[in-house]
């Protein structure tokens, strides 16, 4: 190759003719651009103008209706209704005053109300195209007036909106969830890359967390509007796409009857099919009123929900934690016996107090328990006999039969961020706290006190795990349902085995059918007549010493959590279910019949099933 | 570093009209990203910092003598084709198309990057010489295969638009240095030949997008639908426009992508043909200053690379303007300096930043 020389003679010469004739290459290029501009704004500025004015061509969304939700019979839980809002558009309107009259003698309202509520529009500088909705909710006999006198009320629009609607009123709220607007910092993240401001989502629960499936498609219609924005005609439309209906594992009637028991109270029910962890009723209290979301706040009543102690939003049964109390006995126990630290005849007497040091340790019952083995003590529930066990497994033994259990970990709940619960070890004390682990701290987790915490569900799926000798995997929504294309079975993720020997775990079921059974058990208020139940009951201070006999007379914060799970027919398990009441005292005696309840409806309902 | 006649030769004219773009370009943004609901602040501010992360570019791309980054180029050019294979394979997904590639918190389209990566690897080339007479098929096959590589990994992402975009810019640089006759009839006659071929694995969309430039009426909703309301936003305008955030066409959601590709008619449409027509002088102006410093370079590297940026901008401005105002087929390219994309707006700063470079420098000789 010759080398560039760009300052050789003849080059240069060459050189700058070629730059000019890029620059008149470029110098025509952006003429005709300009030309272009020139014909499209100027020239025939005014058709356009006019084209955007008065014959506009608008796009319109279609939303899509929202998949209903229904439970395991088909039986709808939520479903949509249409609204019917009276709106104005401003832009549109020649005399405000003639229409407000009009329609003042046509909807229950005054006519100065809808010249405020116009004014109020303007004042917040709304452009004058976009509707103002002035009667929300309007009945159907208003809605047929105002459609019938149409001609005589340019500008005036009756707008359908999907709503969502409760046919089983006040129901399962914090499962079913509830919708919201899509919020700034949502709309930042990918998930909500195709959602407008102002669209609906869900906010919690299956409302959210199956939004993908319940969302549908948005469709659109292009239509030609005239001067007085009504429709001339629909030039092209995409139908919406609606969303998938979500089939949830829940039984009505039992769901009822949890919220009944639970009426009035704070804590959670969960009931659980043992066998392939669907979720039958899952019940939190206090519960809120999911139609709230739907007709919308006062600005008090959504600080007041907001700002109540109680948190009504919350949902205890998966995100409350509670320390399990004598609940836990049952992973005490297990561990004792596979480690060989105890045998069902190793027996210790009871006096009513253990000593470790110079600390004395006290029994729930003052008086002692006397001699006990070990299927009396979990019976009995007694404390002494499970400080000793405590002391002899060491916390890091503790813990590791309470992971095979579940408890510590998210169950992996699908419809709600779930709480981990807590299991402490000596490292884990070492790390949180920077200080060692101490003995007494042992014997208190021996009882499920102290740093012990667990979720409704994790008690659930940790009796059922007793029952069967499988940790289940909770699973709420059964099904998929798309109207166009089928339907889609959520499988049930398979189940993990304990882990612990089938002698260990006869012994245990046994232990358990005794607290419900037993003489002297705590659990007997479950008791059901022709079905064997098997549970536990536990009752976990909150404040430590307050528990001892008399405490009708401690005040409503400071009594003890009840707790109470069981499972049954203990002969061949179907169902578990846990119940945990806040403040409400003994386990045995506050959480135990709730329990009953919800068995019983569900032996109700398998009755019924059997029959047809 | 910083010598006196660096700064007598600096380019005032060029920063000046970068300067007026990116301004312009934010607020029409702006306009673009509010809706009837508020202004999309997050993107907003997202432009705002790539705009100062590329002015950052620009400035340090001014500091030191561009005859390292000949050295370099080959290199750069390596690590983009790298950056393009890793896009294939971990690289994000949006609207149907693999284009972005995360490094931690930073987001970035190395099609973007390969804009100049192509423009410094032919630069280097075209610098080592061209025979008299113009380039012959032998020496334009080294560069035509590399420049088929990077196009084949952006046209697997699918991105079209761009793919184009390299084949525009290689063959203004080329075509620049002087291509042999013969080579230049043989290559146009087959590509002419191609060209049917090309349509039909062409995606049916895409016909449609090349089929309604003639007839706009053919599919109103779907390829039409853009161009009919690009239109209608444009020419609404009028001369002094309807004013900022008053573009109904824009705002009233008739107008999709208003931001990115389609920022020019809610320009044209706020500002009007006065808005227009100073938008396209400032271009025009910015072009003619980077031919200018390629012109005066001192050595053929800095002027081939003038050469490329100045096409690299040229074709996005006149394909995209193009496009708004109903003259080409709907791609997806778009403005420089003005549409929402970090990328784009970065790599475009760093380019001028770079002929910035070449114009302080074009009397100051270093040994090679």
């Amino acid at each position: 190759m010759k080398p560039f020389d760009l300052f050789g003679a003849g080059e240069l010469e060459e050189q700058k003719r070629k730059y000019s004739r890029i620059a008149t290459i470029l110098a025509v290029v952006f003429f005709i651009l300009l030309l272009r501009l020139w014909d499209l704004q100027i020239n025939r500025g005014g058709e356009f103008a006019f084209l955007s004015e008065n014959n506009r061509i608008r796009f319109d969304d279609i939303p899509p209706p929202r998949g209903l939700i229904l439970n395991r019979y088909g039986e709808l839980l939520v479903g949509n209704w249409a609204a019917f809002n009276l709106a104005i558009i401003p832009e549109d309107v020649k005399d405000p005053k003639a229409v407000a009259k009009t329609l003042s003698g046509l909807v229950g309202l005054d006519e100065t109300e809808i010249l405020d509520k116009l004014a109020s529009a303007k004042k917040r500088g709304l452009p004058r195209f976009l509707p103002v909705v002035i009667h929300p909710y309007m009945d159907w006999e208003e809605m047929v007036m105002v459609e019938t006198r149409r001609y005589e009320l340019p500008g005036v629009v009756v707008m359908t909106e999907p709503k969502r609607s409760y046919p089983q009123g006040k129901f399962a709220s914090h499962l079913l969830g509830y919708l919201g607007e899509v919020s700034e910092s949502e709309l930042d993240t990918d998930m909500f890359d195709s959602y407008k401001v102002g669209e609906l989502v869900g906010k919690s629960g299956a409302e959210r967390f199956m939004e993908p499936m319940l969302r549908g498609i948005r469709g659109g219609v292009q239509k030609e509007v005239d001067a007085a924005g009504r429709r001339r005609k629909v030039l092209s439309s995409v139908d919406p796409v609606p969303g998938k209906d979500v089939y949830l594992t829940l039984d009505s009637k039992l769901q009822k009857t949890a919220q009944q028991a639970l009426a009035g109270k704070y804590g959670a029910v969960v009931a659980m099919d043992v066998n392939n962890g669907d979720i039958l009723a899952l019940a939190s209290g206090p519960t809120f009123d999911q139609e709230k979301f739907v007709r919308g706040f006062s600005p008090e009543e959504w600080k007041s929900l907001i700002n109540d102690k109680s948190h009504p939003l919350q949902n205890r049964a998966v995100q409350g934690q509670y320390p399990p109390g004598s609940v836990f006995k049952v992973v005490i126990a297990a561990a004792a016996l596979e480690l060989g630290v105890a045998t069902p005849q190793r027996s210790t007497v009871c006096t009513g107090e253990y000593r470790l040091g110079r600390r004395v340790y006290r029994c729930w019952r003052k008086k002692g328990h006397g001699r006990m083995n070990l299927r009396q003590a979990i019976v009995q529930s007694c404390d002494v006999y499970f400080y000793r066990l405590a002391e002899d497994l060491g916390v890091d033994a503790i813990a590791q039969y309470a992971r095979k259990f579940g408890l510590g970990e998210p169950t992996g709940f699908p419809l709600a961020k779930e709480a981990p619960g807590l299991v402490p070890t000596k490292s884990w004390k070492l790390r949180r706290f920077g200080t060692p682990w101490m003995k007494g701290e042992t014997l208190n987790t021996g009882i499920g006190q102290g740093f012990v915490l667990t979720t409704p569900i994790q008690i659930a799926v940790m009796c059922g795990a007793l029952a069967t000798g499988r940790v289940v995997r909770p699973r709420v929504v059964s099904k998929v349902y798309s109207p166009r294309g089928g339907e889609e079975v959520m499988p049930v993720v398979p189940s993990r085995p304990l882990g612990i020997s089938e002698k260990t775990l006869t012994f245990m079921r046994d232990a358990l059918v005794g607290v419900v059974n037993g003489l002297r058990g705590t659990g007997w208020r479950a008791r059901i007549p022709g079905f064997t139940v098997a549970g536990k009951t536990g009752t976990a201070q909150v404040v430590s010493g307050v528990s001892e006999e008399g405490d009708e007379e401690v005040s409503f914060e400071m009594r003890d959590h009840a707790l109470f799970v069981a499972y049954g027919p203990a002969e061949s398990p179907e169902v578990v279910v846990a119940c945990v009441i806040e403040h409400g005292g003994h386990g045995g005696t506050a959480a135990a019949p709730v329990v009953r309840e919800v068995l019983k409806a569900y032996l109700k309902t398998r009755r019924a099933k059997e029959k047809t | 570093m910083i010598d006196r006649r660096l700064i007598q030769n600096f380019d005032w004219v060029l920063l000046f009209c970068v300067l007026l773009l990116t301004a312009s370009g934010l607020l029409n943004l702006y306009s673009g990203l509010s809706t009837v609901g508020g202004v999309k602040k997050a993107m907003f501010y997202s432009q705002v910092h790539s705009l100062m992360f590329g002015y950052l570019l620009l400035f340090v791309a001014i500091l030191f003598d561009y005859s390292h980054l000949e050295r370099g180029s080959a290199l750069i050019f390596g690590l983009c084709l790298v950056l393009l294979v890793a896009v294939l394979i971990f690289g994000r997904s949006a609207g149907g198309s693999r284009r972005w590639l995360a490094l931690g918190k930073l987001v970035f389209q190395p099609s973007e990057i390969m804009k100049l990566g192509l423009i410094f690897f032919l630069a280097k080339y075209l610098a080592q010489g061209v025979p008299k007479g113009g380039l012959r098929l032998r020496e334009l096959a080294v560069p035509a295969a590399l420049a088929v590589a990077a196009m084949a990994l952006v046209v697997r992402q699918p991105d079209l638009g761009t793919t184009f975009l390299f084949l525009l810019i290689a063959g203004s640089m080329l075509i620049f240095a002087g291509v042999h006759t013969q080579a230049l009839i043989l290559l146009s006659g087959l590509g002419l030949s191609f060209m049917p071929i090309v349509f039909f694995f062409l995606k049916d969309y895409q016909k449609e997008r090349i089929l309604t430039l003639f007839d706009p009426g053919r599919d109103p909703l779907g390829a039409g639908y853009h161009l009919i309301q690009s239109k209608i936003a444009v020419g609404s305008g009028g001369f002094w426009g309807k004013g900022f955030l008053k573009g109904t066409q824009s705002h009233l959601k008739f107008l999709p992508e208003h931001h990115t590709d389609f920022i020019f008619s809610l320009l044209a449409e706020e500002w009007g043909f006065v808005g227009g027509v100073v938008v396209l002088a400032l271009f025009y102006l910015l072009i003619i200053s980077c031919l200018n410093i390629a012109r005066r370079a001192r050595d053929p590297f800095g002027s081939f690379v003038a050469v490329g940026v100045a096409a690299m901008v040229f074709w996005q401005v006149f394909i995209n303007i193009g496009m708004v105002l109903g003259l080409l087929p709907v791609v997806g390219i778009p403005l420089p300096l003005i549409s929402f994309g970090g990328s784009s707006a970065t790599v475009t700063l760093l380019g001028l930043g770079l002929v910035l470079n070449i114009g302080m420098r074009k009397f100051i000789f270093c040994r090679k």
